[in-house]
């Protein structure tokens, strides 16, 4: 059968398309974006479409909001190919990707049990490793990395 | 370096670490002076760890500075919940520096950021303890005339020694050449020999200690820790093949010197004590003159 993915999620007006994202960090991108938080937007997703290349993909559209850099690069984390289109009255006016950032503040847990970041109240910072594609997370504070298989994200 | 607090060895340039090994010298002329009359230097034991206590409060005690402060956490207000934040900004408005050992790691990142005056940190779980460090390169430097094109085999438990991995850190500057001499189990990490690689540093590993060591100019020890191995009968079979005795010094280099971060069990065989290539207790000295040095940088005393 054609999948047609219009039919399962219906287009928006204004807003932000979120596309290729790993089927199973659907939920950790919500999160991230915090648009389990807001109250106003209207928020659409779907997952487990096949996809080529990540096997089983999400998306998610959400109307009404442009994203910042900053903020949408955080996701890299979780979701580091995915692809954002950007609806302006229903068109398609710019096609953007997602940058790994520098540094991650807040988000991810460190995975050593040992790290004062999990004993105390304090904000977590990692520097990102980005080798050939796989992202790292080197503490700040204890110095040991997390990398993907270990990567819990904080909501 | 005023008012920088030392949290790990690559805080500091190499620049800096000579000028805190010139400093040092100074002090090792000169080791009672009093440069820090007035001022209170805090000592915050989170766990104990006697030597590294001592060693700070001689040299805070030398330079006529007073030591306020506790040796384990029980007998402080950590006991009753305190959270390590406020401890540091309760003792920030009681002490002119921090010094801190704690048994978490980044705990002394996390006290320089929350401290009003400089941390230095003395040794934060199996993260970072860079006044060892510091130590051991004025060791080295004094015994050898200087830093540089040195062989240093560094012996025993290479994957969690922190005083290993800070070190070979450090003397990367050097351009040193490395004999990494362990069992199996406790190799030196990837990590830390893809960081060699980077640096065009030449290294070898062995398993085996008499025949490794006869080219040295160092041969730093670390204890194989019995804990560090999850089948016991692996830490029988290698805890006797890391031992150093004097009979396997016979054939080494004149200049060798043998040191060791302290506190010895049985890696270095007490026959070694009386040999004069066996430098680790002039070693713990240099750790009062070298801690006087990065005090009184830190102080802005020098």
């Amino acid at each position: 059968m054609k999948e047609d993915k219009k039919l399962i999620v219906s287009a928006i007006q204004n807003g932000t398309v979120i596309d290729h994202i790993p089927a199973h960090n659907l939920f950790n991108v919500i999160s991230i974006l915090g648009l389990d938080k807001i109250t106003e937007n209207q928020v659409t997703f779907g997952t487990n479409f096949k996809s080529d290349r990540l096997g089983r993909k999400a998306i998610i559209k959400v109307s009404g909001i442009y994203f910042k850099d900053s903020d949408i690069n955080k996701i890299a984390l979780v979701a580091p190919h995915a692809k954002l289109n950007i609806i302006k009255d229903y068109e398609v006016v710019e096609k953007n990707e997602v940058m790994v950032p520098e540094e991650i503040i807040g988000i991810a847990k460190c995975m050593n049990p040992k790290c004062i970041t999990n004993h105390e109240a304090i904000t977590t910072r990692f520097d990102v490793m980005d080798k050939n594609g796989n992202i790292s997370l080197k503490c700040r504070y204890c110095q040991k990395i997390t990398d993907q298989a270990h990567l819990e994200i904080i909501r | 370096m005023k008012n920088k607090s030392l949290v790990s060895i690559d805080d500091y340039t190499k620049e800096e670490y000579l000028e805190i090994l010139r400093v040092a010298s100074e002090f090792e002329k000169n080791p009672v002076q009093n440069i820090l009359e007035g001022r209170v230097v805090a000592t915050l034991f989170f766990e104990p760890s006697t030597r590294t206590r001592l060693s700070f409060e001689s040299a805070v005690n030398r330079l006529g500075g007073r030591v306020i402060g506790f040796t384990d956490s029980s007998s402080s207000s950590v006991s009753k919940g305190e959270s390590l934040k406020d401890t540091i900004l309760t003792v920030s408005n009681y002490s002119d520096l921090i010094v801190m050992r704690h048994p978490l790691e980044g705990s002394a990142r996390y006290a320089s950021e929350v401290a009003t005056v400089p941390v230095i940190n003395a040794g934060d779980g199996a993260n970072q303890h860079p006044t060892q460090c510091l130590l051991d390169l004025y060791s080295i430097q004094k015994t050898q005339g200087t830093l540089e094109n040195l062989k240093i085999s560094l012996v025993g438990d290479l994957k969690y020694g922190r005083t290993v991995h800070s070190l070979l850190m450090a003397m990367s500057h050097f351009n040193p050449t490395f004999n990494f001499i362990s069992p199996e189990e406790l190799k030196l990490p990837d990590e830390y020999k893809l960081f060699l690689e980077s640096k065009g540093i030449a290294y070898d590993e062995y398993s085996e200690l008499a025949e490794n060591i006869k080219d040295s100019d160092i041969i730093y020890m670390t204890r194989v820790q019995r804990e560090r191995f999850a089948d016991p009968l692996e830490y029988e079979k290698v805890k006797n093949v890391y031992i150093l005795k004097n009979k396997m010094l016979e054939g080494t280099k004149d200049n060798l010197r043998v040191l060791h971060p302290l506190p010895r069990v049985n890696e270095i065989s007490t026959d070694v004590d009386t040999s004069h290539k066996a430098y680790y207790f002039p070693q713990a000295l240099n750790g009062v003159f070298t801690r006087q040095a990065i005090m009184s940088k830190i102080l802005g005393l020098r």
